[in-house]
């Protein structure tokens, strides 16, 4: 067992993961990872994709509310244009997905930045306040399709979807093919955003959340790290909205209103506030939770037969509660009741 | 001419409605700096506890609307008991999330009772019309702007003159110094809450008269509260007042004049909003704030 920092090296100083039972619980999850898709239903990898896109929101979230202390309720908007940036893209240009991808990630980080304009006069409230018109107005912008060639919804064409140039029939079925995709990107943006906050830039953005005065005073450009705070942040939106248009092929503006972005706000807090993992863990819990009711309900319906009718209300409350008992419980989010699980078994027989 | 006046009536009896709104969301920001994501639930509340008294158990409207105006002021000090005070002092994000889980919470609660399906709601308001200079204006709106002014009235009444009162304007003003008098801020936030509640609930039967229904959407207006106490200045009850109608009348002559297909009339207030944010971030009449580390 591990009892304490014993580096003799820098490179074991500067390692991302420098003690073994992180490896290995690493490995662990890696070989999970990598096993779980032959054994699972589609049901079930129906679930993890949909777990590893908000995850990927859920840190882009993460960069922008947890590691530098800008809150926007404005994600929801930020899916969006990335998943209708891609779908035009495919579905007009007929662009493949591994190009539509990153060029929406580019331009959702861009769109991103020009939100984050504000940022330079307002913060906390002001800031919140002001990410809720973006979100509105995108909204706005989209249930008044006409303008862009958008009607009720987009369809992205299917043979778009493919990986330089293989077919993802080639494959599998889609939740098969597309866990490949979904998860790929996700352990990208992990090794990036984990790294990301090891750089000088990283370390800006957590100045800037922790006091942004004095970060101001010992050389941080406020105004440039907050918009790039802003664009790394909508950067990830924009891959999972992408990632959302082609793997749904259908989209429409329902999917990323204001209620979209407290999703992911709740996503961030229920998992951790500046926490990579935690992002994960939170987009894992509130994807399962209504999964959970709504698999509850269908048990239940035999002895109860109309709790059918009640579930979407089931879903949204427990939502709710769920936010509210976490925020007055354990405000630190599930990051931090494992940490205390592990701090346990670590520091057992003693209790600190 | 006509449609100037009819616009320009709506405005106001929708503008009046958003100031009794904002007026409770400026109350509870000023007293304890939450920002009450969970407002326009509690217009649903007022409005669909009013259903329920008047045509669920069949009270006699006046009857009825005190009795579900009360019950709201009871909803709003338990959920400032229940679930604001714990958090006392935790970081910005966690109350606004706090208040965001709220709205989910008793949108569930309420949709979890009475359906999604609109209902046809109670009258209490004349639906006749009068003319003015040519135009033909509905009577429920001339009574609901009555009627918001005179709990404006009512209000400033309380603040000016009743011990409640008083003591809400020293919390606001500075909290420690109210303390140290001996005022209890944590009465006065229950306070906070109860006036919020009970504005929230006034605002909500109207909106549901003028509708001549209640359902889920009222709730909508929750969010309108935003342009509205920004742009009259977050600390600022007048300015929740004067922002109030000022939104009131440019969502109205937005969706009047402009072509309905756009829907202006939603979006314009948020445009507004951050054209505000970006030129006069404390708004026309809120505290300047100057930081010091």
């Amino acid at each position: 067992m591990q009892s304490g920092t014993f580096h003799t090296n820098y490179a074991a100083d500067m390692a991302l993961r420098p003690y073994w039972p992180q490896r290995l619980r690493i490995a662990l999850v890696l070989v999970a990872v990598l096993v779980f898709p032959w054994f699972a239903d589609r049901y079930w990898l129906n679930l993890a994709n949909t777990i590893a896109i908000a995850a990927i929101g859920a840190i882009g979230l993460n960069i922008l509310v947890g590691y530098t202390g800008q809150i926007s309720i404005g994600q929801g908007g930020f899916l969006a244009v990335g998943a209708f940036s891609a779908g035009l893209m495919a579905a007009r240009l007929d662009l493949p997905m591994w190009l539509t991808v990153p060029i929406a990630s580019l331009f959702t980080a861009a769109v991103g930045a020009f939100f984050g304009l504000p940022s330079l006069r307002l913060k906390g409230l002001y800031l919140a306040i002001a990410t809720l018109a973006a979100q509105e107005i995108i909204t706005w912008v989209l249930t008044h399709g006409k303008l862009l060639g958008i009607g009720e919804s987009l369809s992205i064409p299917r043979e778009t979807s493919n990986i330089f140039g293989i077919p993802m029939t080639a494959i599998g079925n889609p939740d098969f093919a597309f866990y490949w995709v979904t998860v790929g990107c996700l352990i990208l943006t992990v090794i990036f955003v984990s790294n990301l906050f090891r750089s000088r830039t990283g370390r800006a953005f957590v100045a800037i959340r922790d006091q942004d005065i004095a970060a101001q005073v010992i050389g941080v450009d406020l105004f440039r790290y907050k918009l790039l705070a802003f664009a790394t942040s909508s950067f990830f939106a924009g891959m999972a909205g992408a990632l959302t248009a082609h793997y749904r092929g259908i989209i429409s503006w329902e999917r990323f209103t204001i209620d979209t972005s407290i999703l992911y706000l709740a996503m961030i807090i229920i998992g951790g506030l500046g926490s990579v993992s935690g992002s994960i863990y939170g987009a894992a819990f509130m994807t399962l939770l209504p999964a959970f009711l709504s698999n509850l309900a269908r048990a239940l319906s035999g002895a109860v037969p109309q709790i059918n009718s009640y579930l979407p209300y089931m879903q949204q409350g427990a939502f709710g509660l769920a936010i509210i008992l976490f925020l007055i419980f354990e405000p630190e989010g599930i990051v931090k009741m494992w940490r205390n699980v592990k701090d346990y078994f670590r520091l057992w027989p003693f209790s600190y | 001419m006509e449609k100037l006046i009819q616009l320009t009536m709506s405005g106001v009896a929708n503008g009046a409605i958003f100031a009794l709104v904002a007026l409770g969301f400026v109350l509870i920001y000023k007293s304890s700096d939450v920002i009450n994501f969970a407002q326009g639930e509690l217009l649903l509340i007022g409005a669909y506890l009013t259903y329920m008294t008047v045509e669920q158990i069949g009270l006699w409207w006046p009857v009825g609307v005190v009795v579900a105006v009360l019950l709201a002021a009871v909803v709003g000090v338990l959920i400032e008991q229940l679930v604001l005070r714990p958090l006392i002092g935790e970081p910005a994000i966690s109350v606004i999330m706090v208040t965001i889980g709220l709205s989910s919470l008793l949108r569930a609660i309420v949709g979890a009772i009475w359906g999604v399906t609109p209902r046809p709601a109670p009258q209490f308001l004349p639906r006749d019309t009068l003319t003015i200079f040519g135009a033909s204006v509905g009577v429920d709106k001339i009574w609901a702007i009555f009627l918001a002014l005179v709990l404006f009235v009512l209000l400033t009444l309380f603040f000016r003159f009743s011990r409640e009162g008083i003591a809400m304007r020293a919390v606001a003003d500075d909290q420690q110094a109210a303390l140290s008098m001996g005022i209890s801020v944590k009465r006065v936030w229950a306070v906070a809450w109860a006036i919020a509640a009970v504005t929230a609930a006034v605002g909500g039967i109207l909106l549901m008269s003028i509708f001549g229904g209640v359902s889920g959407s009222i709730a909508r207006v929750g969010l309108l509260v935003f342009p509205v106490v920004i742009l009259g200045g977050l600390d600022s009850i007048p300015g929740a007042i004067i922002g109030g109608l000022i939104i009131g009348l440019l969502q109205s002559y937005a969706g009047g004049y402009l072509p309905p297909e756009l829907g202006m009339g939603e979006v314009v207030p948020f445009i507004i909003l951050l054209f505000i944010l970006l030129v006069r971030p404390y708004g026309l009449f809120g505290q300047r704030f100057i930081e010091r580390v």
